[in-house]
């Protein structure tokens, strides 16, 4: 343990003692009122290393990428969480790992307070209908010999409790309509669409079992300028219709920004500063966070031409071989002596820990300062 | 009301003319479903030390017009069907071929998105830097090894001499697009085209290869051509845009003022539906409908099926692009009532 974390507040309060679901707490930041939710998902301490083999004949372990390395947040009901950070640093990952789609090495899952991760049958089968995926790339994760209609109605051959084999058309024409589609469209094919439409197609598919959660990796990476805005409409209004939760997967900060009550900032692995998209943005703490922000150039000349960029050097290090204490050090102007010793916690920063404000935000920097890197100097 | 047709862009006010301009621009695909029209009268300038950004999305035709530039074009399928191409006064279009390599690489150059697939795999990075200097210069094979890591330092790869022996792939996607750059300012040309140099990187990086090309470009007073579809990318760097939509330029504009008050709907609909990083929006105004084919291309005004202030004359008559201001066009009808609206 860190000897700095005494005093400062862990940031997850509350916890699986009382047997109840945690509450998400967080600091209001000013103005806009932020409400705790009811916890519907608890991650907590999530690790997935894949093995780095050697050798061709008799093939031995030479190390792990360490492609999430001990991550904790939660998600409250009807609230979307928005996770950004730099290619390679673990959102993908960490999207499976809750889905299901792949087995945690370390760490439970909580959906309602059950570790998903010790679940098994039917009791399974029953909390992954629950928590269903949006891919990104709408080009490639839709089978081409397959009709829309089987695509967007395949989730029933699983669960078919959902919709009785003589309903499944119905319902699957129901969920095209619901996502803008046009509903006589269930016997065209993918190819015959246009990346919109099919980014619909993966929306309506994930929505079939009536889902509590959705997992969005990059939804929206893939599509025009044009066309993103009104999918990122849809998933607005289908989560007010539907009372669902996200978790919202991008690299592009602007869109994270809109569409999220909270923000978690990866890198390397790991989460390096959670709070609300207000606290993140406009009050960031840790310098990874704030150096990500500065390098995305806004769309106003007048605006850009006020700011200063913070311009990181190097690139992110290699998840296999992670630097020592703070992962960011390497790139971090803010670096000293303590930085390859001690690894920082997530926890609200010392210095922070009694203030009001928007500062007092869970960050793991030893040198937490506050610096808005979106306005002007 | 002057509204004076400016099929090409009105020539500077002062100088000489630009480094590069392009008039009429006409290229087609012939594909298994007919023929598709991927740039239909494209018309723009670019001087000596100056950067236009053509801004369209994906399918409208920036990368073409490029590539018809440079003279890259796959031909077949590819035509170009009219216009002209005129660097440094010559028309490239009537250029033998022999003539047009060398001007490629010695006086224009290109930077694409992707650099792992534009770099020889199984050469080193140094012996490719230096083959430009070897077949342009004919220098000898050591002086263009010293020219080649000298590149490479430029462009601020660290420990540059060790490095000019690995191979592409040894890089990552940041450091290959700072060796694609380098290849482009070896010869040190006076004009260079960027298409989508940055879209592949994540945005640290991104900041990084856009400021290493700005100090650049400055430096040797290159005219720079950036193709992008971000318009926050833009913003930055850029002195003048060029907005594509289904082949055509739809506006230009010195950049300050396309963002403050945008001439043409297509150019206000994409910045009225982008989240802005520094604005907690609320409900984002998408653009209705998708952009359109091009083996069909709406009549009229090709984007009035999504246009919000349509009326019938929009899909009757092309507009040309008008003159709406100094240095400014727009290919709309309704180009004032727009502006005055503002
Ligand atoms: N070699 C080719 N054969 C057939 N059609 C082509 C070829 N190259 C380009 N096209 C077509 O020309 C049109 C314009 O292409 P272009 O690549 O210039 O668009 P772009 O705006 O740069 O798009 P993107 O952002 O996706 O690269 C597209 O419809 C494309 O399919
Ligand atoms: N199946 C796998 N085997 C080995 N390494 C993997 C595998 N999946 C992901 N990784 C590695 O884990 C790290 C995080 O990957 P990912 O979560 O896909 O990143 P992101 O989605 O943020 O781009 C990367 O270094 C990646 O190469
Ligand atoms: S802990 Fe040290 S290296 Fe890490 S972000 Fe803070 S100052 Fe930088
Ligand atoms: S010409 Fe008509 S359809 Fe085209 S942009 Fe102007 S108003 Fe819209
Ligand atoms: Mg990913
Ligand atoms: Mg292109």
């Amino acid at each position: 343990m860190d000897s700095d974390g005494a005093g400062a507040q862990t940031w997850q309060q509350g916890g699986p003692e009382g047997g109840g679901p945690a509450v998400a707490e967080s600091a209001s930041p000013a103005g806009v009122p932020y409400a705790p939710r009811e916890a519907i998902l608890e991650v907590r301490d999530l690790v997935k290393h894949y093995p780095l083999t050697q050798g061709v004949v008799i093939r031995r372990q030479v190390g792990a990428v360490k492609a999430v390395d001990g991550i904790s947040f939660e998600l409250g009901r009807g609230e979307t969480l928005g996770i950004v950070g730099e290619s390679g640093c673990g959102k993908s990952t960490v999207a499976k790992l809750v889905t299901n789609l792949e087995a945690p090495t370390a760490g439970s899952i909580l959906y309602k307070g059950e570790d998903v991760t010790r679940l098994s049958g039917r009791a399974l089968k029953a909390v992954r209908r629950n928590i269903q995926m949006v891919f990104q790339d709408p080009y490639t994760s839709l089978n081409p010999r397959m009709t829309v209609g089987d695509i967007v109605g395949e989730p029933f051959d699983i669960h078919p409790e959902v919709a009785p084999k003589g309903e499944r058309r119905r319902k699957v024409q129901e969920l095209l309509d619901v996502v803008g589609l046009n509903p006589e469209y269930v016997n065209r094919y993918p190819h015959q669409f246009s990346g919109g439409q099919r980014q619909r197609i993966g929306i309506a598919r994930g929505l079939a079992l009536r889902p509590e959660v959705i997992v969005a990796d990059e939804p929206v990476s893939a599509l025009d300028v044009s066309v993103q805005a009104q999918v990122v409409n849809l998933m607005e209004r289908l989560q007010d219709e539907f009372d669902l939760s996200y978790v919202f997967i991008a690299h592009d900060l602007s869109v994270v920004r809109h569409i999220s009550d909270r923000v978690g900032v990866m890198y390397l692995g790991k989460l390096v500063e959670i709070g609300t998209e207000s606290e993140i943005y406009e009050h960031p703490t840790h310098p990874y966070t704030q150096a990500l922000l500065s390098a995305v150039p806004v769309p106003d000349p007048d605006a850009e031409a006020e700011r200063t960029r913070i311009v990181l050097e190097g690139e992110v290090p290699s998840p296999a071989n992670p630097p020592s204490g703070c992962h960011f050090r390497t790139r971090c102007w803010k670096a000293q002596e303590k930085c390859a010793r001690e690894e920082p916690p997530l926890t609200v920063p010392e210095r922070f820990a009694h203030a009001e404000g928007s500062a007092h935000h869970p960050s793991a920097c030893h040198y937490a300062e506050e610096r808005d890197p979106i306005g002007p100097e | 009301m002057t509204q004076t047709q400016a099929q090409s862009p009105p020539p500077s006010s002062s100088g000489p003319s630009p480094l590069l301009q392009v008039r009429d621009l006409h290229v087609e695909f012939h594909t298994r479903d007919g023929v598709a029209d991927a740039v239909n009268g494209v018309s723009f300038g670019v001087e000596a030390g100056e950067t236009l950004a053509v801004l369209g999305e994906s399918g409208s035709g920036k990368s073409v017009t490029a590539q018809a530039v440079m003279g890259i074009l796959d031909i077949p399928p590819g035509r170009i069907t009219g216009g002209e191409i005129l660097f440094e006064g010559r028309d490239l279009l009537k250029t033998p071929a022999e003539e047009r390599r060398r001007i490629r690489g010695a006086r224009m150059a290109m930077i694409f998105q992707d650099a792992l697939s534009s770099l020889n795999p199984v050469l080193s990075v140094g012996y490719q830097l230096g083959e430009m200097f070897r077949v342009h210069r004919g220098t000898s094979r050591k002086e263009s090894r010293i020219k080649a890591v000298e590149l490479m330092e430029r462009v601020r790869i660290p420990a540059a001499r060790a490095r000019a022996n690995d191979y592409p792939h040894q890089f990552s996607g940041g450091m290959r697009q700072r060796i694609m750059i380098a290849m482009a300012l070896a010869l040190e040309p006076q004009l260079i085209i960027a298409d989508e140099p940055t879209t592949a990187l994540d945005v640290t990086v991104q900041a990084q290869v856009m400021g290493l090309l700005a100090d650049l470009q400055r430096e040797y007073r290159m005219g720079l051509i950036l193709i992008t579809h971000d318009l926050g990318v833009v913003a930055d760097v850029a002195d003048r845009i060029a907005v594509m939509y289904a082949g055509r330029i739809v506006e230009t504009a010195p950049v300050g003022e396309l963002y403050r008050a945008p001439a043409h709907p297509y150019t206000k609909g994409l910045l009225d539906s982008i989240p802005r990083l520094d604005q907690k929006g609320q409900q984002l105004n998408a653009i209705k409908g998708l952009p359109p084919s091009l083996l069909r291309i709406p009549s009229g005004c090709s984007f009035h099926p999504r246009c919000p202030v349509a009326r019938a004359v929009c899909r009757a008559d092309e507009p040309p692009l008008y003159e709406v201001g100094t240095g400014r066009a727009s290919a709309c009808h309704f180009w004032k009532e727009l502006l005055d609206g503002q």
